[in-house]
């Protein structure tokens, strides 16, 4: 298997990282060689074998939906004080809907 | 006093031979003079280390004390520190001063030890060199001109030159083990849930876990002691009775120590693909372990060749969704200019990132992506329970596994800097462990060219205690581990 150069941009696209032409045709070179290393899982018959997300076979732990937190406000403007740009205690970002 | 073990230096804190502001000030004199060669620390503060030493210095004076009470410790730029910047080695988290604790890191300061600085990394923990740093590269304190492995390469080579008594790492897919082989370190990746994940920057979910770099598996022990823990903010942290990690290392004047131990030898591990210097190094270490009573039973990991490759679907693919939340907009890097929203996403992320964590990136949003889930994440997700069982069968006719950590001692800088599938596989002894979620440990077996070899040794789940005991009575016969880097001593 090889990607295309579209695909790259496509990928790149549904991950929301700008890519130029040069770095798309780098990237899709690098990429090739990882996918041929990816692709020697191919010839392995797995039928019947069980996916295995996760190392411990656990159950999700659930804890009771209350507030854990005091000073709320006191956190939010914690959180805040780094944000690129928040006012009033709302992030803000550029106009979304016209 | 930088040759002590932890347990000493606790000894002479309490015995008021030196105070933590003393042992803490000599440290940070050390950085001072050294890590400029080295770019171990992305961060020192000498103001607010000092500070915690002076509060140390008061529990010891009011006997208030645990075994690390007043001693300095490094932490991997992954976890987050309060009012401390965590960058973890990215320009994304360049201004990024975090507002809370990591449990680790809690931990550490419930204990009264001295956060000693944060250090270098590869990007997110995406390496196996620290060459992807945004702060640059760190060197090798055996040889300037090499890596020191990664991604907990700037801990490794603090520790190494004798820049901090001990250090945290994360082990995502060897990323403690590899640095501390090539480093001549002691270095556990305790089982998947033993320590906590949160205020852990986040990798892989289903694979990062932490743990020590030391100078020895003693060291590791107390470490692990202070680290382990259920953690309610941890969605997967194990709950389990406490332990002490260091329970199996009491003296023994036993002859063979180790008589009746199974140490299984799998012949995926001492096929091609290691470098005969490092295959004779490990295979002097097994001569050692039988006479130290232990018995050696060949074992087979058949599907551990497809490791790397189930790895480099799975570890991208959780990446790929963990990094989805640097977007610019709560914190970290905002590109400077922009259009609208779509692309201040696309440039703060374009600009904020380093190519290797882009990449992957790429590569976990492919696997995900419509039309492919089915050929390589579920694949690599079967691939990787085969792994598992692999071990499941091992451990039916072992105790513990051997073999090398890393198929050759470090690397030049640059080397495989250029060729991303050369450097993922300088992981190929490691990454099975991760997948399965096992306990293992590298500690140093010898020299080769004056380049450190580490030995790997895993075990079953939860039996750190075992495989820390196993580490330390090797290294009561040998010493490798007190070997320091010329220069540094």
């Amino acid at each position: 298997m090889s990607l295309t150069l579209d695909q790259v941009h496509r990928i790149a696209h549904l991950a929301r990282i700008e890519v130029d032409e040069t770095e798309a045709r780098r990237t899709l070179g690098q990429l090739n060689g990882i996918f041929g290393l990816i692709e020697t899982m191919q010839a392995v018959d797995t039928q019947g074998v069980e996916p295995m997300a996760h190392a411990q076979d656990l159950a999700q732990r659930l804890r009771p939906d209350c507030v854990t937190e005091n000073d709320q406000l006191a956190w939010r403007s914690a959180f805040q004080a780094i944000a690129p740009e928040a006012e009033a205690g709302l992030y803000l970002v550029p106009k979304v809907i016209e | 006093m930088i040759e002590h073990s932890l347990a000493d230096i606790a000894q002479a804190l309490a015995n008021r031979r030196i105070s933590s502001v003393e042992l803490t000030a000599l440290y940070l004199d050390r950085i001072a003079r050294h890590d400029p060669q080295l770019n171990a620390f992305i961060t020192v503060d000498p103001e607010r280390s000092l500070a915690q030493a002076r509060a140390a210095d008061e529990r010891l004076a009011r006997g208030d004390t645990q075994p690390l009470t007043g001693i300095p410790i490094a932490h991997k730029d992954i976890f987050c520190a309060r009012d401390w910047l965590t960058t973890c080695g990215s320009k994304m988290l360049g201004n990024f001063v975090s507002p809370y604790d990591a449990t680790v890191i809690s931990r550490f300061q419930q204990a009264g030890a001295v956060l000693l600085g944060k250090t270098n990394m590869d990007e997110f923990a995406m390496g196996s060199s620290t060459e992807t740093s945004f702060h640059g590269p760190t060197a090798n304190p055996w040889a300037l001109d090499r890596v020191p492995g990664g991604s907990s390469g700037g801990s490794a080579a603090a520790v190494a030159a004798r820049l901090a008594p001990a250090a945290t790492g994360t082990d995502t897919g060897g990323s403690i083990r590899q640095p501390a082989a090539l480093c001549n370190l002691s270095g556990m990746k305790p089982t998947y849930g033993v320590v906590s994940r949160y205020g852990m920057i986040a990798f892989a979910s289903s694979l990062d876990q932490a743990g020590p770099l030391a100078r020895s598996a003693a060291d590791c022990a107390l470490l692990l002691n202070c680290m382990a823990g259920f953690d309610e903010r941890d969605s997967t942290s194990l709950d389990r009775p406490r332990e002490d990690f260091a329970r199996e290392l009491t003296a023994t004047t036993a002859d063979r120590p180790l008589a009746g131990l199974r140490i299984g030898l799998p012949e995926q591990f001492f096929g091609e693909g290691c470098s005969p210097e490092v295959m004779h190094l490990v295979e002097a270490a097994i001569a050692e372990y039988r006479q130290l009573g232990a018995e050696t039973v060949p074992v087979s990991l058949p599907s551990m060749s497809l490791s790397v490759a189930a790895y480099y679907v799975i570890a991208p693919a959780e990446a790929s969704s963990n990094l989805a939340r640097f977007d610019g907009v709560r914190y970290g890097y905002r590109a400077p200019a922009y259009d609208d929203l779509t692309d201040m996403y696309c440039k703060t992320r374009a600009q904020g990132f380093g190519a290797e964590v882009k990449r992957r990136i790429l590569i976990g949003t492919y696997v995900l992506s419509h039309g492919y889930y089915d050929a390589y994440y579920l694949q690599a997700q079967r691939i990787r329970r085969l792994i598992a069982d692999d071990f499941a069968e091992a451990f039916r006719q072992c105790d513990v596994v051997l073999g090398p950590t890393s198929p050759s001692t470090a690397f030049r800088l640059g080397e495989k800097a250029a060729d991303p599938v050369q450097m993922y596989l300088s992981d190929i002894y490691t990454i099975a462990v991760n997948l399965a979620g096992l306990p293992a440990i590298s500690i140093p077996c010898g020299f080769a060219g004056g380049l450190p070899a580490g030995l790997q040794l895993i075990g079953n789940y939860f039996t750190e205690a075992r495989l820390l005991n196993v580490a330390h009575r090797y290294q009561q016969v040998t010493d490798w581990h007190r070997q320091c880097p010329p220069g540094h001593a």
